[in-house]
């Protein structure tokens, strides 16, 4: 199947894409935004404004506020790069007006940004595309309110048993997950969870080598980079994520070769599934038996000193300017956007 | 076909899994113990948000400057580039401007404080006074008693210095001598050695409170019984609604007390102008630790301030900033009344915060995400306890937003409150326990 990763990515070649528009493209990154993921897309944004300059990219970077739009206006760049995590910059709404404006994207197109957003329905999709995906329930808070708390927390771990992940439906970076071994810890977690999102997801804790594992399309279909290992000291939470020093990450991961693929093919199906774009990362659990698991995808991964993409991308032996600017170039000439189906 | 890029180096085939894993941080194990308890913290993270301006920020301390008569300062500017522009460029005097120094003392004299210039310390900001008092005092492990709440930049500092904060509890009256005696006594019994006692005794951050009149001379009474130094820090002291300053501690007791005092609330914080007045041995090992910091303050800034203090109305200024916060007070306290009757807080009669303590159940540290979903930010109480505890209050500031934006704040503010306490009453979940400790600080939630 063509969809089989080659790890690392494919030989490819220069020249790049400015020789096709005849000068360097202008790509406006799109980094901050009104979600508690501020801070980490800002530093996303920076890290890949300076990429893609060191690669002769002409680069803007623009907040999502009301100056946004007449900046596109008057700035008509080639392509626009979100680069924002949560809210509107991954549940399809700011890739929706930035259609809308008629200007090109990079990356996966709204309706398919909508899915991959909702962690339950991504995880529908995964598994009806035949990946394993830890055994969940989606709660919204309401439901609790509607058949008191203590009955439907029962349910929960009587039919998912103990220990179980409680993560809000929508968000990253870890915001509101809680790892919950005992049931009387559950309470806590849920509140947690539900003061960033108003649908819980809880699903079976598995547990095994925590992988992430990005996929990159340069137009040839999509091809997964070598997953990368986390091993952090504690939970993997938001301080273990942007504090260099907790965590110890393998990339490539330690993992012999057929798992090695067995990884990136889970990545690219569920990248193929959602009808992602450009580039994703997915986060799986690789268990002792050998089973891959699918627990989300992100269709704008963090791109900070210690994320896991720009990581697997140095692993695979990339330049991060140049493969960002790949990603330009395969976006600009791939099909117009909007005409996708996805 | 796409072009595509080159992977550098040869890596042909599936590539050989690395032995060692990467911390991402090659010097790991070279940090010494003290930077061990620093953390990022989602809080932190939450605030990058507040800085928008579709969030009403009741976070921030910063002072509103919009009333700076800012033709003046420009004309100020002018001057001392123009006519002192070779000192002001230049480096200068470790201990501060000698002529500054002289303005401070008619400052302080505000506050019945009676000094020599040569026992004034300038400093980038007290912030940095607070500092190098910590640098020359506290050994890992030292006692620092502070306030409960605190100042959360001073228990940043402490904690920097690998302090160990005692708190001592505060009423509306300001710390309460009875409880600072039991607590100094205690620790006397247990051997452990106090270096000094820190507070806010004007328009507390974050209580709003005030050390009584009656009780300044019984605190310093107790302090110098168990033979504790006391830190006085007073950024806010002038800056009270309806009263005149009240006298400061130093001004009662010049060889037990050290004062830091500061231009940032009462002009302007960006010149980063602030000072120590302490007794004359302490104040030789802060000129020496402030040498070894940052060679000397500013000149630029100190000449800058030096100019202003003596070519314009600072005074003026400082009554049309208690005015004008007077008003942002009163907005507060009007909104809050209105919006979250169930709440309790006090009134300040000065300063920046109102203290607001939360209906029974509610932990402000929990609710923040929701706060900033509804685009409102306060600094949650556990910011202001060395062990993170105080998640039943929150800090209001009234300082930055405009009365309008005040009210709009508390009006979301009250929205993130019910929606907590129905989620609290759905799961009957207690707050959660302190865990992490104090966020390092950020200028927001000053």
């Amino acid at each position: 199947m063509s969809s089989t990763p080659s790890v690392p990515g494919p030989s490819l070649s220069e020249p790049l894409v400015g020789d096709r528009l005849g000068r360097a493209p202008r790509v406006a990154l799109l980094a901050g935004g009104l979600s508690h993921e501020r801070d980490v897309s800002m530093r996303s944004g920076r890290r890949v404004a300076e990429a893609l300059r060191s690669a002769g990219v002409e680069v803007s970077v623009h907040d999502v506020d009301a100056d946004l739009l007449p900046a596109l206006a008057d700035l008509q760049p080639d392509l626009v790069w979100p680069v924002l995590h949560g809210a509107s910059g991954e549940d399809g709404s700011v890739r929706d007006i930035v259609q809308l404006s008629g200007l090109r994207l990079l990356g996966t197109g709204p309706r398919a940004s909508r899915v991959a957003w909702s962690k339950p329905i991504a995880k529908t999709v995964a598994a009806r595309a035949g990946l394993e995906t830890p055994e969940f329930v989606t709660l919204p808070q309401t439901l609790f309110r509607e058949l008191g708390a203590s009955a439907v927390l029962r349910m929960i771990v009587a039919r998912l048993g103990l220990p179980v992940v409680v993560k809000p439906s929508r968000g990253g970076s870890a915001l509101g997950v809680s790892l919950v071994r005992e049931a009387d810890d559950l309470p806590r977690a849920m509140v947690e969870c539900f003061s960033y999102s108003d649908t819980a997801l809880v699903e079976r804790a598995v547990t095994g080598t925590e992988l992430a594992a990005s996929v990159v399309d340069l137009g040839e279909g999509p091809v997964a980079l070598p997953p990368v290992e986390i091993v952090a000291d504690g939970p993997y939470d938001y301080d273990a994520r942007y504090n260099p020093g907790r965590v110890e990450y393998f990339a490539p991961a330690r993992l012999r070769p057929e798992q090695v693929e067995a990884v990136g093919a889970a990545a690219v199906t569920a990248h193929r599934s959602l009808g992602l774009m450009g580039l994703s990362r997915t986060d799986l659990i690789l268990d002792e038996d050998g089973v891959v698991h699918f627990l989300e995808v992100n269709v704008a991964p963090g791109m900070t000193e210690t994320s896991l993409f720009p990581q697997a991308a140095e692993a695979a032996g990339y330049n991060l300017g140049t493969l960002y600017r790949s990603l330009v170039a395969a976006s600009l000439a791939a099909e117009p956007a909007g005409l996708r189906p996805v | 076909m796409t072009e595509q890029p080159l992977p550098h180096g040869t890596t042909s085939g599936t590539p050989t899994s690395s032995a060692a894993g990467t911390r991402l941080d090659p010097w790991l194990g070279a940090y010494a113990d003290r930077t061990h308890g620093m953390r990022s913290s989602e809080i932190r993270a939450l605030f990058a948000v507040a800085s928008r301006p579709e969030v009403v920020s009741l976070a921030g301390g910063m002072p509103f400057l919009d009333g700076l008569p800012l033709e003046v300062l420009s004309d100020v500017a002018s001057r001392v580039v123009a006519q002192r522009g070779l000192q002001a460029l230049q480096y200068g005097s470790g201990q501060g401007d000698e002529t500054l120094r002289e303005q401070i003392l008619d400052v302080m004299a505000l506050e019945g404080i009676t000094a020599h210039p040569d026992d004034i310390v300038v400093t980038t900001g007290s912030q940095q006074a607070l500092d190098l008092v910590t640098r020359v005092f506290i050994n890992p492990g030292d006692v620092v008693v502070a306030e409960a709440p605190s100042y959360v930049g001073a228990l940043g500092v402490f904690r920097a210095y690998q302090a160990d904060v005692v708190h001592v509890e505060i009423d509306a009256h300001g710390l309460v001598p009875e409880a600072l005696e039991t607590t100094l006594a205690g620790l006397a019994a247990a051997g452990r050695r106090v270096k000094f006692l820190y507070t806010v005794p004007n328009f507390h951050n974050p209580a709003g409170v005030s050390l009584s009149l009656e009780r300044r001379p019984r605190i310093l009474e107790i302090a110098q019984r168990y033979g504790v130094l006391v830190l006085e820090d007073n950024p806010y002291g002038l800056l009270g609604f309806d009263r005149e300053p009240w006298p400061a501690l130093r001004s009662y007791d010049e060889d037990g007390v050290i004062y830091l005092g500061s231009f940032s609330k009462t002009f302007a914080p960006g010149y980063r102008v602030g000072w120590a007045v302490a007794p004359h041995a302490v104040r030789e090992k802060l000129v020496l630790a402030s040498e070894s910091a940052i060679l000397c303050p500013s000149n630029a800034s100190q000449i800058a301030i030096s100019t202003y203090l003596s070519t314009c109305d600072w005074r003026g200024q400082i009554k049309a900033y208690r005015e004008m916060y007077r008003e942002r007070r009163d907005a507060m306290i009007a909104a809050l009344g209105e919006h979250l009757p169930d709440a309790t807080w006090n009134v300040p009669d000065g300063g920046f915060y109102t203290w607001v303590r939360l209906p029974d159940g509610l932990d402000a540290r929990d609710m923040l995400p929701r706060a900033i979903t509804a685009r409102v930010a306060y600094v949650s109480g556990t910011a202001f306890y060395y062990d993170g505890s105080g998640g039943d209050h929150m800090r209001l500031s009234f300082c930055y937003p405009t009365p309008e934006r005040i009210r709009e704040g508390v009006r979301r503010l009250a929205g993130v409150v019910d929606g907590e306490r129905e989620l609290v009453e759905l799961f009957g979940t207690a707050p959660s326990a302190p865990g992490d400790a104090v966020q390092a600080p950020s200028p927001d939630v000053f």
